[in-house]
């Protein structure tokens, strides 16, 4: 009952949030939301940690951007387009990785990512060092006119609501069971007949794909995609998200991109503070608060609990 | 295919090749010997490797320290660092999953960056050839500098790699490698080797980046660009010897050499697709004794 | 020191519990080993046997209660601390490097102390491995393993060691060997604290025995009672 108020109150919150925050803000959290939330079905439920996760957003941020440049079709077909292409890639890249577990697999994604971005440096469609500027907004369906941000705001809110929904259905469907066994314990997982790296394979497909939404997303709301999407930088930035929101569990990454993008918005007036901010809260949240914002949160009220009930 | 393609240019490139594998195999090396005692992977290599520049143009820029000296001095500098990084942000974290290492060394490259473009900013700072002048082969000039960095990265190199394998000293790393708790039953104290050898590992990349300054502009970001392309080769060539990431270095180095002389747009990315092909091909890594952890 | 009263045991456990992460392994031991004579700790598999060992090395570092080692307290030291004071551990999975020939094995574990053998002394009284010192480690049987194990720990001087399953998976005229090795040992003034499944082996070195089931002493014999009481050991052992 409670979560459902929370929820409410939450959805609410986000409602009516842009009549008080500037909504290109509000449209960037959402974006990390999911992009945050693609990283965690990898980290936090296959225990894979992907140090390359901006070769999905940044790339579908072209391909979307490139799709509605060249072909003038409406939106929502535009973003489909740069999801399903992140999501081959994720396919892709899961073959060569998926091997590989721990360290390897981090490393192999960051290389491999490295490699994506070198190879979008130079391509020519995407504008090289100068990145790819005025991508227009077309109408959603071919007759919904979004152009300004307010109202494109709640087309991204309603995106984002159905992505965070999709999280939850994978996580909590019997194939998300399967892939928290292969975290834990992936020798045992095998001996009951299971196929570890299918399962992996399919959580990195399904992972690419929803950041490439979120790049496909954020293309559209800045109307440029650049380089920077595809950088390592970005790719620190999910884990850093993530982290500090709380790995494996739902509202952690949210949480996350919400007080990062926050952050990085009031920081940005003091230059390289913010990346120094970022390394010295990454550490903290190494060093001691592993299971970040949510889980302390968490484990704090059932302290309280478990205190009031005595 | 090959019309146009000069001696010159050719010999120009496989030198730029060597002195680019030199750095390759002196940094992977570093991860590499970090790597086999620690499980860590050493995201921060890339900033302890700029932070051995930086020292050394600042010696030379605030103490009037000129190159030799730094030489000396910026490694040991780093290598300090490196045990006080080991103590206060590695030790802490070491029964954990080890992907938190290589997290945790994100972290302080963030950090170390930050402060150094904050205080330095971003733009290039030269640092002047110690020995400046070159010989004229007849069909290239080659600077006596990088002649010196070619040598002596490869000596370093090589007596890193003696001094593991077929030392005493090197014996103890070796079996505490294998089984670091069986080490310790015999009264070694294997969490200060764990320091030590931490600090050795950065102090060759401080070492390293000493020997760049000259070479590469010195700034905050020539550490991550070039650990970018380290970590390629240690994937390639596997994480568990220490020859084997010297060789793969030394290699891609002048592959990527070549690969600019005959195919200029491809030498960005010739390292990424071997890489992606000894995947395939040779999952384990191209000289690996073991699966890595 | 007085002589003439019952020595004070070299070392002492007490109420000892050890936990492996979560699971808790021992619940409690309580036993003393004198000087120079030789105790078994013996018990079926997962009683708790090698856990003691590595417990009182300080490898399984989280653990409560009291091990008391020549007057010291061993609980909160550090491994290589605990090896300063005067004790060797020789593993059950032997720990032969492999990427060290039998010289560098050999000569891995400092000198601690005075008293322990040169590695010409070791070479003398293990004379397979002379044939053998410059091939690679693992490249050794398993009973030229063991010898080997057992060896090195020789060097640092500890007069206490700790063997934990010498005898296992070796062919018999190979354990005979091992179990000279081991009386040579005790008569030349070792004390050792060897973990055994093997009875006749225990039987054949030990002074006395230690029986452990789930994580504690359930019985302590001399060897002469050893016999009188087979019965009740071998169900303890369940064979």
């Amino acid at each position: 009952m409670i979560r459902y108020l929370g929820l409410a109150a939450i959805l609410i919150l986000a409602l009516i949030a842009p009549f008080f925050v500037y909504s290109v803000t509000l449209m960037t959290i959402l974006v990390f939301v999911i992009f945050a939330s693609s990283f965690n079905l990898l980290l936090g439920y296959a225990g894979l940690l992907s140090f390359g996760q901006a070769m999905f957003f940044g790339t579908a941020a072209y391909i979307t951007g490139q799709i509605l440049k060249t072909t003038g079709v409406s939106l929502e077909i535009a973003l489909i387009g740069g999801t399903l292409v992140a999501a081959v890639m994720g396919f892709l890249v899961g073959l060569v990785a998926v091997r590989r577990t721990g360290i390897q697999f981090a490393m192999i994604t960051f290389a491999i990512a490295q490699f994506v971005y070198f190879l979008l440096l130079q391509s020519e469609f995407t504008g090289g060092e100068d990145g790819m500027q005025r991508i227009p907004r077309t109408e959603i369906f071919g007759f919904i006119d979004l152009s300004d941000n307010f109202s494109f705001y709640y087309f991204v809110l309603a995106i984002t609501v159905l992505a965070v929904a999709f999280f939850y259905r994978v996580v909590h469907s019997p194939f998300g069971e399967v892939l928290k066994a292969i975290r834990d314990n992936e020798p045992r997982v095998e001996s009951l007949g299971f196929k570890p790296e299918r399962y992996k394979l399919v959580a990195m497909t399904l992972s690419a794909g929803m950041a490439g939404l979120a790049g496909g997303l954020k293309a559209t709301v800045f109307q440029f995609a650049t380089l920077t999407d595809v950088s390592w930088n970005v790719s620190g930035e999910v884990i850093f998200m993530t982290l500090l929101g709380g790995l494996g569990t739902l509202a952690g990454p949210m949480v996350g991109a919400g007080i990062v993008i926050a952050l990085n918005d009031y920081l940005a007036q003091f230059a390289e503070w913010a990346l120094i901010s970022q390394g010295v809260i990454l550490l903290a949240v190494i060093l001691f608060f592993r299971r970040g914002v949510v889980g302390e949160l968490g484990a704090l009220v059932r302290r309280l609990k478990a205190g009031g009930s005595k | 295919m090959f019309d146009g393609i000069t001696i010159q240019l050719l010999m120009g490139q496989l030198l730029i090749g060597l002195i680019n594998g030199s750095f390759y195999a002196m940094l992977s090396m570093g991860l590499a010997i970090i790597f086999g005692l620690m499980h860590v992977v050493n995201f921060a290599h890339g900033a302890q490797y700029m932070l051995g520049a930086f020292i050394a143009w600042l010696l030379l820029n605030t103490l009037g320290i000129n190159y030799w000296g730094a030489l000396f001095i910026a490694p040991v500098v780093v290598a300090i660092f490196g045990m006080v990084m080991e103590r206060l942000v590695l030790k802490p974290i070491h029964h954990l999953d080890h992907l938190y290492g290589l997290l945790a060394t994100y972290a302080v490259t963030l950090i170390v960056e930050g402060l150094i473009r904050q205080q330095y900013g971003s733009s290039g700072l030269p640092y002047a050839s110690p020995i400046p002048g070159g010989v004229n082969l007849g069909f290239m000039f080659l600077p006596w500098y990088r002649l010196w960095v070619v040598l002596f990265s490869f000596a370093m190199c090589l007596g890193t790699w003696y001094l593991i394998e077929h030392t005493k000293l090197g014996s103890y790393l070796r079996a505490a490698n294998e089984n670091p708790e069986i080490v310790e039953s015999f009264g070694i104290n294997v969490p200060r080797m764990i320091t030590l050898t931490y600090a050795f590992g950065v102090g060759l990349a401080g070492l390293s980046g000493v020997l760049a300054a000259p070479i590469y502009q010195v700034s905050p970001s020539m550490g991550s660009s070039l650990m970018i392309v380290i970590f390629a080769v240690v994937v390639i060539g596997g994480m568990g010897s220490i020859m084997g990431a010297i060789l793969t270095g030394y290699l891609l180095g002048v592959v990527e050499g070549l690969t600019k002389v005959f195919y200029p747009e491809g030498a960005n990315l010739v390292i990424f697709v071997i890489m992606i092909f000894a995947l395939v091909l040779r999952p384990q890594g191209l000289f690996s004794k073991k699966e890595g952890a | 020191m007085s002589s003439d009263v019952t020595k004070a045991p070299l070392l002492k456990v007490e109420n000892l519990s050890a936990w492996y992460a979560e699971s808790q392994a021992l619940h409690g031991m309580n036993f003393e080993v004198p000087e120079g004579e030789l105790v078994t700790l013996i018990g079926r598999n997962g009683a708790g046997k090698s856990t003691t060992l590595r417990s009182i090395m300080g490898i399984v570092r989280k653990r409560k209660g009291s091990i008391c080692f020549k007057g010291d307290e061993l609980i909160g030291k550090q491994t290589f601390q605990i090896a300063r004071q005067g004790i060797a551990y020789c593993p059950e999975e032997r720990a032969i490097f492999s990427s060290l020939t039998v010289r560098e094995n050999l000569g891995l574990p400092p000198v601690l102390s005075s008293g322990g053998s040169t590695d010409e002394e070791l070479l003398e009284q293990f004379p397979n491995l002379r044939a053998r010192q410059h091939s690679m480690g693992t490249r050794l049987s398993g009973g030229e393993q063991q010898m080997l194990a057992i060896a090195r720990i020789l060097r640092t001087g500890s007069r206490f060691l700790l063997l934990d399953e010498p005898s296992e998976g070796l062919a018999p005229v190979v354990v005979k060997e091992i179990g000279q090795q081991i009386l040579r040992l005790k008569e030349r003034g070792y004390t050792i604290l060897l973990v055994e499944q093997n009875l006749k082996f225990a039987q054949m070195v030990a002074d006395r025995h230690v029986v452990v089931e789930h994580g504690q002493v359930v019985d302590v014999l001399a060897a002469d009672q050893l016999q009188a009481n087979m019965a009740r050991v071998k169900t303890y052992l369940g064979v």
